[in-house]
């Protein structure tokens, strides 16, 4: 198969077979200034919020994440919202959880649809402000004849 | 359109983090697909849920078009007293599925 | 392209991907519901060119496969649960449903689903569930007969399938001329076709367990059907399933139903002697 032809294939599933359509995909950088956005000046940091999400899914349509902060949620002291987002999707977003200390624990799980191999960001934040983010790189196979 | 499915123990302790499971049976159109014709169709999807213990809102969530058709939440729930769940999942077109599960908590 | 190139492309094609650590197939053992112990290994019956035969459970990923081990979780169970309400839904002239026969589906056709394609002695030819509930809406109840993949059709095959959960495939190759049929689908099932030349055996015979491209290739077992495909998000029939896999070798492929893919049901079928219905199974 010479270069030149491989390329256009290359180039028609891009634009025809995987989406449907041309539209740009969201950037790592639309995902940072959706977390500036909830930060806001609030330092950024790791360790208590934990993002699961396989490292390979079979099928981008339905893959499987869940998001958990550790410790019991009191009203003094509980996670307001995880939002999670994909930096290789037509759109960033993809869910926010809202918690409250009725929630008992800051848990929760749900199957999203990721349009190619890129990271998922879970970002958390707490009533007195903190927030916290964990990030996982999720690798989309495109099939022979699955995907 | 089949009905909710919805997984609340029948019974817990007070001061239970119970397990609550929702699915629902729904297309979620992203908006980013288009038909034989070349056209794009139309987004509609669910864009939020929330679910109420006895009148409060105990977890809710904003959902966008990335979130796979027939979306499910798994999500945990403090329980204090006996009493009613409420589900409501709300569609782009503003209509909404709503469910309810009790629970005898001792 | 030249034919040298082409066949060492489709050597290639099915390399064993060693690069990405997965045993295949996967050694586990699905249990539904931490309840129902299904049989996804099992010594092939006499005649079978291989000797075990394996789920297409055992080729998917641990998300995959947890979704098909969770009751709640499998999505196919939406589509269980609206064949449900179509069981009980009064159609057609004669004003009655699938329950004003046959009452409780979970007695009436517990193990239905596992012996099918029965033979059709009026038609001569196999039938399947598809075919079964056409031949009760139009001879019974006075309904106009589904047409392929509309209508009730798929649910209500997958919760009338469903029933049989956990129970062994087997099939009477002894009624009429089912034998006949068999021998037909075999026939298609090593059938070179399309522009890629490849059979059913190229693939699920003589690939299992290798990819085809990014595809992790099972033994094309039938036991799921309809199955939960997360590639549409949606139950898919096996004459679909059969179609899409004749249409990825680039051939022209058969009507549902028709001689040709009934003989192919009746073959698959028989492959999968002794393996759990696992309807509706979850693939990729």
């Amino acid at each position: 198969m010479n270069t030149n032809r491989r390329k256009l294939l290359v180039r028609t599933l891009g634009t025809v077979g995987l989406l449907g359509t041309s539209k740009v995909f969201a950037t790592a950088e639309d995902v940072e200034a959706a977390i500036k956005a909830i930060a806001g000046d609030a330092e950024i940091t790791q360790g208590a919020l934990t993002l699961t999400a396989p490292e390979i899914a079979e099928n981008g349509n339905s893959v499987p994440i869940a998001v958990l902060v550790d410790g019991e949620l009191t009203p003094e002291s509980y996670v307001e919202s995880v939002a999670v987002f994909a930096d290789g999707n037509p759109n960033p977003e993809v869910i926010t959880f809202n918690f409250t200390p009725d929630s008992g624990e800051a848990f929760a799980a749900t199957r999203l649809r990721l349009a190619k191999t890129q990271n998922v960001v879970a970002v958390a934040k707490m009533n007195d402000g903190t927030v916290l983010t964990d990030t996982k790189n999720v690798k989309v196979t495109i099939g022979g004849c699955g995907g | 359109m089949a009905k909710p499915r919805i997984k609340v123990p029948k019974k817990a302790a007070a001061g239970d983090v119970i397990k609550i499971k929702a699915l629902v049976s729904h297309t979620m159109e992203s908006g980013q697909r288009k038909d034989k014709e070349g056209n794009v169709i139309p987004r509609k999807i669910i864009n939020k849920f929330v679910c109420s213990f006895n009148g409060s809102t105990v977890f809710s969530c904003d959902i966008d078009p990335a979130v796979s058709a027939n979306p499910y939440l798994e999500f945990r729930a403090k329980v204090m007293e006996s009493g009613t769940f409420t589900f409501q999942w709300t569609d782009d077109d503003s209509s909404v599925i709503e469910a309810e599960k009790s629970i005898e908590v001792a | 392209m030249h034919v040298m190139n082409k066949k060492a492309l489709l050597t290639a094609a099915f390399a064993s991907l060693s690069t990405l650590a997965v045993a295949s197939p996967v050694d586990d053992v699905l249990i539904i519901d931490e309840e129902i112990e299904m049989t996804t290994r099992v010594e092939s019956v006499e005649g079978h060119p291989i000797p075990e035969v394996i789920s297409g459970w055992h080729y998917r990923t641990p998300e995959t496969r947890a979704l098909e081990a969770d009751s709640f979780a499998n999505p196919g169970m939406l589509g269980v649960e609206t064949g449900e309400s179509i069981w009980h839904t009064v159609e057609g002239t004669a004003g009655k449903s699938c329950a004003s026969c046959h009452n409780d589906a979970t007695v009436s056709m517990k193990g239905v689903g596992a012996n099918y394609p029965k033979w059709d002695e009026k038609n001569q030819r196999p039938k399947n569930i598809e075919a079964q509930i056409n031949h009760c809406r139009v001879e019974n109840m006075g309904a106009e007969p589904y047409a392929f993949d509309k209508g009730g059709q798929k649910p209500l095959t997958a919760y009338i399938k469903h029933q049989s959960l956990g129970m062994p495939v087997e099939i009477d190759l002894e009624e009429g001329d089912m034998q006949a049929w068999w021998e037909k689908g075999k026939e298609t099932y090593y059938l070179r076709t399309g522009q890629l030349n490849l059979s059913c055996a190229s693939c699920h015979e003589k690939n299992h367990g290798n990819y085809i491209r990014a595809d992790h290739l099972s033994q094309g077992n039938v036991n799921g059907f309809p199955t939960y495909r997360l590639k549409q998000n949606k139950l898919i029939s096996l004459h679909n399933r059969f179609r899409g896999c004749i249409r990825d070798t680039r051939a022209e492929y058969p009507a549902a139903f028709s001689d040709v893919l009934m003989g192919l049901e009746v073959y698959t079928t028989w492959r999968g002697t002794g393996l759990a219905v696992e309807t509706p199974a979850v693939r990729q």
